[in-house]
Parts: C-alpha cells; structure tokens; sequence
C-alpha cells in the first residue's frame, strides 16, 4: 500500500501511539481488501457506544485511547448510546449501566466526538454530499449516505471509524471505488408498498436474499411528499442491512447514482429477483399474541416529521401502554419548540434521545412484548434483547399503545 | 523443522503452544474475558485455554465486539501470545492491533496441530517441535 509522507509518519509514530495504532488499523484493513492507498474522509460517524455493546473492555480500550491524547481531526458523530442522558432515572435505567454508559461517552468526548448519539446523522444537518467519502459505522446509516445521498462509505466498525477519524483518511477499498458500486441484482418490485412499515418488509426479504450484494430496484412507487419519502427510503435501507448485509442500493430514476449512470450502473451478469408478495416476511416479524410491554418507535431515529404524524395521530387520547419514540436530542428540542413533544407527553409517551430499543437495556429491565413498526428493530429484539415482537405501520403501534395490545 | 509465510496483521515475535481449532472462533460470547477459556458449547475447543498459547484458526466470526474481547484478554495477561489464521477479516485484524498481539494469515492451518510448539517472527512461522500426540 503506498503511504504518503504524513500516513508513514503517523505509522512512525511521530504523532504518538495513539496515532500510530490508528494508522496501523487503517493499513492493516487496506492490506486486508487490496488498497492500494488512503482516501480522504469529510465526517466520520462512531458505533460501538452503547455499554450494552461493547460492555467493559470497550471501555476499558476507549479510555486507553483517549490518555494516549487521540484526537480527532475531522467532524465525528456518536452512534446512539444505551440511555437517554436526561431520562434514564425516570425511565427505570439501572444505575450501574448508566454509570458505565456515560464513562464510554466521557472517553469518546475527551477524543473529540461529538455526542450527538443518533443513527440519523442526516436529520440533524449532517448531510454530505454525492460523491463525498465519509467513514460511518451504523449500517443504516452508511445505507442511507451510500444510497440516498450518493456519499461514499464502508461499513466501518467502531474502532476503524474513529481511526479514521483522528487520521482523516480511510484504505480505498469497496465501496469508496466506483466498480464496486455498480448493482449485483436487479430487484423488480411488483407488489405495492402502502407504508414505511411495508417498504420495511421489502428491505428485510431482500437483504435475506442477496446479503452483501447491491440492489437495483425497479418499480417502487415512492411517496410523492418528501417528508413520507425519507422515511420509507429510511426504513427501506434499514431492513436490508439488518437481515443482510446491504450498504448501497439504487433505485431507478430516483437515487443520485441511477440518475447520473441509469443502466449502467447495473452488473452485466446481475441476477434477476422478483418480489410479489411480502406476507411471508410479515409472518416472520409479526410473533402470535397482542399481549404488549412497550411500543416503540424510532429505529433508525425519528425525524421531527415523524414526530409530528405521531403527535397527531395521539391528538387528545391517553395511552394505556407505555410509547417510546427514539430520536437524537437535537430533533426532540425541535419537536418540544414545535409543541408535538408536550402532545406525547399529556398523553402518556415518551421521547427518548440519545438511545433506541435496540441498544438500551430492555431485557434487563424486564420488557419483554415490544410492538414496533421497524423491520430493523423487528429483526434484532428477538436476539439482542429476548423480546417478542408484533411489526406492523405507524398508525397500528400508536393505535396498540392507546388500545393497551395489539 | 518447516517454515512458513504469511501475511503480517500485526507484526512482532511470539513463541509458544499451538491450540488449533478447525472452526471459526467467535470471540464475543464463546471466550471467557478472565481466564481465556474457551466457553461456547460444543466448539471443539471447549474447556481449553488460548493464554499464553499461539491460537490457530480459519477466520473468526460474529459480533465485532470481539475486537474489544481480544483486548480484554489481553488487558487480564490472558491472550494469546501470537495467531495464525487462513483469512483474517476485521474483526480479529482491529483486536490483534489494539492487543499489540503477533497475528500472521493467509497460511495454511492444516500443517499445525494442537500442542505443536511454534515461533512466529513477523510473517514468517516456523514450526518447531510436532506434537507427539
């Protein structure tokens, strides 16, 4: 891999060995898929937060780094945490969890990350641009940037985000190459999609279906209003890097990638998969029984427009069940300043920042029939967290928190 | 005595017994943090100890967090002492570098058995006493 003066003077370890471990990740995973040098990286976005995750030795290694004074050079952002650093006493959060769960964010702020502790990057102003090389962690995340935006990332892990982070620079490999881009499978959607919820179906058989590979689709009707198109394309992403492996997808005449290229940005050899009907996969993700502990929403984190749909779909009723709605803090002060917050609230919900269902210690806190209408949360809450799950659209979750099941 | 190359991981010298395992190793939830035993049932390496031992394997497989489990072993003076694998992939490439743990692939594992004594001198391996068993 060739290496630039100032790439072979951080593996030198001139700028210390905090550094140097930086680099030496970065070349190991560039060695690792065939770089043959650094790109430079715009943002950088850190999974690996939540103490759930990563537990005591992740700690203990992120606290390492930050003494041997690793800082970071560009713009880095925290993945969501395992509480919400406001509500977590209210909310039942145990104590010694809560304690660990700050220390991992104390460690990450001493390196300069900032703690924003969403999933969602992009609904609080960090959007970069078509062709921008970024290092983000969060596999929806890096769907969404990839995909939707036309930024280019890998699904980096924890550790190789922040190396990136305090070098500025990731190995040139995968998706940071245009070859690499071009879709493996041609998808023909020929069912219709009438909710987030079902475009979260769609992503979950897919990703099932091609793993890593990249998708081309052909014949989704997106929602014409933006604010609903976000959200699908949101959920879309979401469920194929959890059910599989999947970063980037395209969409005809719609993502930036088929609109620059068209066909072309289609493998010659791509293999054809049709999808009719997604009853199957709501089978999966839909356990038997309406008994419910929790009903959450938020995976990846809400917008403020999804906060608005919810607020109103509550109106002026009482929730018999708790509601969680996870999002970053930015969007709940939004969404406080725009009077929705103080709807959930009189209602009985909660809008929970910096967490998710997905990372916060659920099981631990004996919640175990969880309703969600993310194909994403759907798929993790059985293993992560023991949890049964009902799936199903916005509407039928906040309408099982007002009826108290589902 | 045979020698072998590898690719380099992490660079460095280690010396010490081989403890092979055919099938990969998932480090999060199959090994134990304190004292290096390998816990996950029926993984053919059940009940034995990594520490201290030069850990042959094909790859590693599930959560990424076994990049911070490798430091935990490390951090309580049970790690091993040096890996060789067929294909190490990232989650064992970030836990060998943070670990500062020797760590060589692209070699072929079924030259090596377990209570083999190997020393491993960045990509180069040599293997130099065969098990007797």
């Amino acid at each position: 891999m060739k290496l630039t003066k100032k790439e072979q003077a951080l593996l030198d370890g001139k700028h210390g060995l905090g550094l140097k471990k930086a680099i030496e990740i970065l070349v190991a995973l560039g060695q690792i898929y065939g770089a043959k040098e650094m790109v430079a990286v715009t943002s950088a976005q850190i999974a690996g937060v939540s103490y759930k995750n990563i537990g005591d030795p992740g700690l203990e290694f992120l606290r390492d780094w930050a003494d041997q004074n690793a800082r970071v050079h560009i713009p880095a952002f925290m993945n969501p945490a395992g509480i919400d650093r406001q509500l977590w006493r209210q909310l039942g959060f145990p104590e010694e969890f809560a304690q660990k769960q700050l220390e991992i964010i104390e460690a990450l702020k001493r390196m300069g990350v900032r703690a924003t502790l969403t999933c969602t990057p992009y609904h609080i102003g960090i959007v970069p641009q078509k062709g921008e090389h970024i290092a983000w962690s969060e596999s929806s995340a890096v769907c969404y940037a990839n995909s939707v935006l036309g930024a280019r990332t890998n699904r980096e892990g924890g550790p190789s985000a922040l190396a990136a982070a305090f070098c500025g620079r990731t190995p040139r490999f995968g998706l940071h190459l245009h070859e690499n881009r071009l879709a493996t499978h041609r998808v023909l959607v020929n069912c219709q999609l009438k909710s987030s919820a079902d475009f979260g179906l769609l992503g979950y058989v897919v990703g099932k279906k091609i793993g890593n590979g990249v998708p081309f689709f052909h014949g989704i009707d997106l929602p014409a209003d933006e604010t609903a198109r976000i959200v699908c394309l949101k959920a879309l992403g979401a469920a194929m890097a959890a059910s599989g492996a999947v970063a980037l997808y395209h969409i005809e005449d719609f993502t930036p990638e088929a609109i620059s290229y068209g066909e072309r940005m289609i493998k010659q050899n791509a293999a054809v998969i049709e999808i009719q009907y997604l009853e199957d996969a709501r089978i999966v993700l839909n356990q038997q029984g309406n008994q419910i502990d929790l009903v959450t929403l938020g995976c990846p984190h809400a917008s403020l427009e999804e906060l608005r749909v919810i607020a109103e779909m509550i109106g002026q009723r009482q929730l018999k069940k708790p509601l969680w709605i996870a999002t970053s803090a930015i969007v709940r002060e939004d969404a406080r300043a725009n009077g929705w917050l103080e709807i959930i609230e009189r209602a009985g919900g909660k809008v929970l920042a910096d967490t998710c269902m997905v990372v916060a210690p659920l099981e631990e806190m004996g919640i175990k029939y969880i309703a969600t209408n993310s194909a994403k949360a759907a798929t993790y809450l059985p293993s992560h967290q023991a949890a049964v799950v009902r799936y199903g659209t916005t509407e039928q979750c906040v309408q099982a928190a007002i009826n108290g099941h589902f | 005595m045979s020698i072998l190359t590898g690719r380099v991981i992490f660079s460095g010298k280690a010396r010490g017994k081989v403890v092979k395992s055919d099938l990969p190793i998932s480090f999060f939830g199959a090994v134990d943090q304190k004292t290096g035993i390998i816990k996950e049932p029926r993984h053919p390496l059940q009940g034995q100890s990594i520490a201290g031992k030069i850990l042959v394997f094909p790859h590693a497989k599930g959560s990424t967090v076994g990049s911070y489990i490798l430091y935990a072993l490390k951090k309580n003076n049970v790690a091993p002492a040096g890996m060789i694998l067929e294909q190490c992939e990232t989650i064992v490439a970030v836990g060998a570098i943070i670990s500062e743990i020797p760590t060589v692939d692209q070699v072929a594992i079924d030259r090596f058995q377990t209570g083999d004594v190997v020393r491993i001198d960045e990509g180069e391996i040599k293997i130099e006493k065969k098990s007797d068993c």
